[in-house]
């Protein structure tokens, strides 16, 4: 069946394209809008963009896999992401990361039965000064501790943070 | 003026109630630069710029007045329209600044660009900001549009040098590459591509976005402008040292009492950060740090009392030169050697508790992750060199890895397309070369896997890995 925006996302996207002199340097924009729609940007969804956008569907694949922030499977409600490059890994990260798996019973890169969570480790997410740290969508969790994980998972438990 | 430490320039607001509203900023006497810029003519501005020795806070510290310059003389013009392109692609590890910065001042971001972008002839402007900081992509955003409702944005200004101007400004989000934040991968990120850096010259000043002549500039950099036309380039200058004026952003991490994001003299020396700005180190005595960014060479401690200054950190004979083997320098050509950089600001101080070959292996681990795939060199060599600190790391290092690793390195720097070859292979050679000991001790003890044996499959360094998708760590 043939996949189709809806109003809201098109809506959107009659906002992002006069921002740009083709339709071309809308794809990153475009592709961020379809993945909120559908959850993620799979090949029906990349030739959905690639037919809104006329462009080969071949140059969507490629954009879409360069890039971490699509994904081409269903993910988690949460995308769960924690940093363990330098400043958080001198903070304890990879405890944090090993509590976060141990809660959540995933490794990076997988979901949580239930389909609630998705876990990333993530390279450095630009709030060192705060280290350890995660984000999930728009919410940091700083300068963590495990309780502060615990406290974390169970507010996204009851309020999902779906944007990714 | 003598600096000092309260002297705040892009960080004033930080701390003020709704400091990212255009009420606030405003009634702080905001845009109020804009106005008088508008009144002067576009050379006259990108004078005082070049008069305040402003340099490129991204990490390279380019004079950002002459870069200005670099646009062709007939731009803009008929059929060639100049962008101005701001990098707000935040991803060097130990880097928070642009991040905190827009949180807490969009609207001094966005006077900024409106200011160069009238000094530039632009009249359309993106903000690049990485995939992953939503929070702040909706701030912009937000502010982005108390612009053009105020009609800072989107309205025609009667100017001094360019008649009716107007300038249009889109937020543009990335989707998670860490090459972005190259200029020209950003360039091809906006223009729908994938994030692979072209080759130069064309220089982005001559063939730029959509093939136009664009100049592109960090948020912290264009953030000082406002106050530059305001105050002028000369009172700015005076705040900073030797070559490089006004005030730098430090982000403090990693084993210190008060990590955070500073606004500090230029002039301010490792040892008075750490000390005095950062409360000590924690958890021990000082092992190291890294000056800019996890891409710059370390220092020990004993190269701490230089300043944070571009040119200090690059100049300063205090700082041993990074050596591809000892006793031999690294030769950046022409037979300049390679101290360290001041980067993008991000300082990150480690303890002697800290095992430093695995926060080398980290670090490798990251380059590989990001390189982009295009040039051989760094598309190979970043595996090999994340995967050997990783057995070194593990305890599994063999006879030899520590030579292997410089020599790597070394092949790696100057034969790639972009700087992330160097962004690997400097700090590589950088650790061997200020805590070799370290490496050295883990080769000796290290206790290979046997080779042939099924289980140490995975271990096996180089081969076996797909080098055509170094970037599938995530979903």
């Amino acid at each position: 069946m043939a996949l189709a925006f809806s109003a809201e996302s098109s809506r959107k996207i009659a906002e992002i394209l006069p921002r740009y002199p083709n339709k071309q340097a809308a794809l990153l924009q475009v592709l961020h809008v379809a993945q909120g729609q559908f959850g993620h940007v799979g090949a029906d969804v990349q030739e959905l963009v690639a037919e809104t956008l006329e462009l080969p569907p071949a140059h969507v694949w490629g954009v879409v896999t360069f890039y971490t922030m699509y994904h081409r499977e269903s993910v988690g409600k949460n995308v769960l992401m924690v940093c363990t490059n330098i400043s958080c890994m001198l903070r304890g990260a990879e405890d944090i990361l090993g509590h976060v798996e141990k809660k959540l019973g995933v490794k990076p890169g997988e979901t949580t039965a239930d389909g609630m969570f998705t876990l990333v480790e993530e390279e450095c997410l630009a709030a060192c000064a705060d280290a350890p740290m995660m984000i999930c969508g728009d919410k940091y969790f700083m300068r963590l501790d495990t309780g502060k994980v615990d406290t974390a998972l169970d507010e996204l438990r009851k309020h999902p943070r779906s944007e990714h | 003026m003598p600096t000092t430490r309260d002297t705040k320039i892009i960080t004033k607001h930080f701390g003020i109630k709704d400091s990212h509203t255009y009420a606030v900023y405003k009634a702080d006497g905001g845009y109020g630069a804009f106005t008088k810029a508008l009144a002067m003519q576009p050379a006259a501005i990108t004078e005082e710029v070049k008069k305040s020795l402003l340099r490129g806070r991204g990490g390279a510290g380019f004079a950002t007045g002459l870069k200005w310059t670099f646009l062709p003389k007939d731009a803009p013009g008929p059929g060639k329209p100049v962008y101005l392109v701001v990098n707000c692609d935040e991803s060097e590890p130990g880097t928070c600044k642009d991040r905190e910065l827009i949180t807490h001042d969009p609207h001094m971001l966005i006077e900024g660009i409106a200011i160069a972008s009238y000094a530039l002839g632009a009249a359309q402007s993106y903000i690049y900001i990485r995939g992953e900081m939503i929070a702040e992509a909706k701030i912009l955003s937000a502010a982005v549009a108390e612009a053009y409702a105020q009609g800072i944005l989107g309205k025609a200004h009667a100017t001094a040098g360019r008649g009716e101007w107007k300038l249009d400004l889109a937020v543009h989000r990335g989707a998670g590459a860490y090459i972005c934040g190259e200029e020209t991968a950003l360039l091809n990120s906006l223009e729908g591509k994938r994030g692979w850096p072209r080759l130069k010259p064309p220089f982005p000043a001559v063939k730029g976005l959509f093939g136009q002549p664009t100049i592109v500039n960090n948020v912290e950099t264009l953030m000082n402008v406002p106050t530059i036309v305001d105050k002028g380039g000369e009172w700015f200058a005076g705040l900073g040292m030797g070559k490089s004026g006004g005030t730098r952003i430090v982000c403090l991490s990693g084993h210190v009492k008060n990590t955070g994001v500073y606004e500090l003299p230029i002039g301010i020396t490792f040892r008075e950060l750490i000390e005095e700005v950062g409360g000590g180190v924690t958890g021990g005595k000082l092992k190291g740090l890294i000056p800019g960014g996890s891409s710059m060479p370390p220092l020990d401690p004993a190269e701490i009392d230089v300043p944070i200054e571009f040119d200090a950190l690059m100049n300063d004979p205090r700082i041993k030169e990074v050596e591809v083997k000892p006793g031999i320098k690294f030769d950046m050509g022409g037979g300049r050697g390679l101290r360290t950089m001041a980067g993008s600001g991000g300082v990150v101080v480690f303890n002697d508790q800290t095992d430093v070959v695995k926060l080398c292996a980290r670090i490798m681990r990251f380059y590989h992750n990001e390189s982009c795939g295009q040039c051989t060199p760094c598309r190979e060599g970043t595996g090999w060199l994340d995967r050997i600190c990783a057995r070194l790391a593990r305890g599994q290092g063999r006879p030899g890895d520590v030579d292997l690793l410089a020599e790597i390195a070394h092949g790696i720097a100057g034969n790639t397309i972009c700087p992330l070859g160097e962004a690997a292979a400097w700090p590589m050679l950088g650790f061997l070369t200020k805590f070799r000991p370290d490496f050295e001790q883990r080769e000796r003890e290290g206790k290979p896997v046997a080779l042939g044996a099924p289980k140490s499959l995975r271990t096996l360094p180089i081969i076996g890995q797909s080098p055509l998708s170094p970037r599938g760590t995530t979903p």
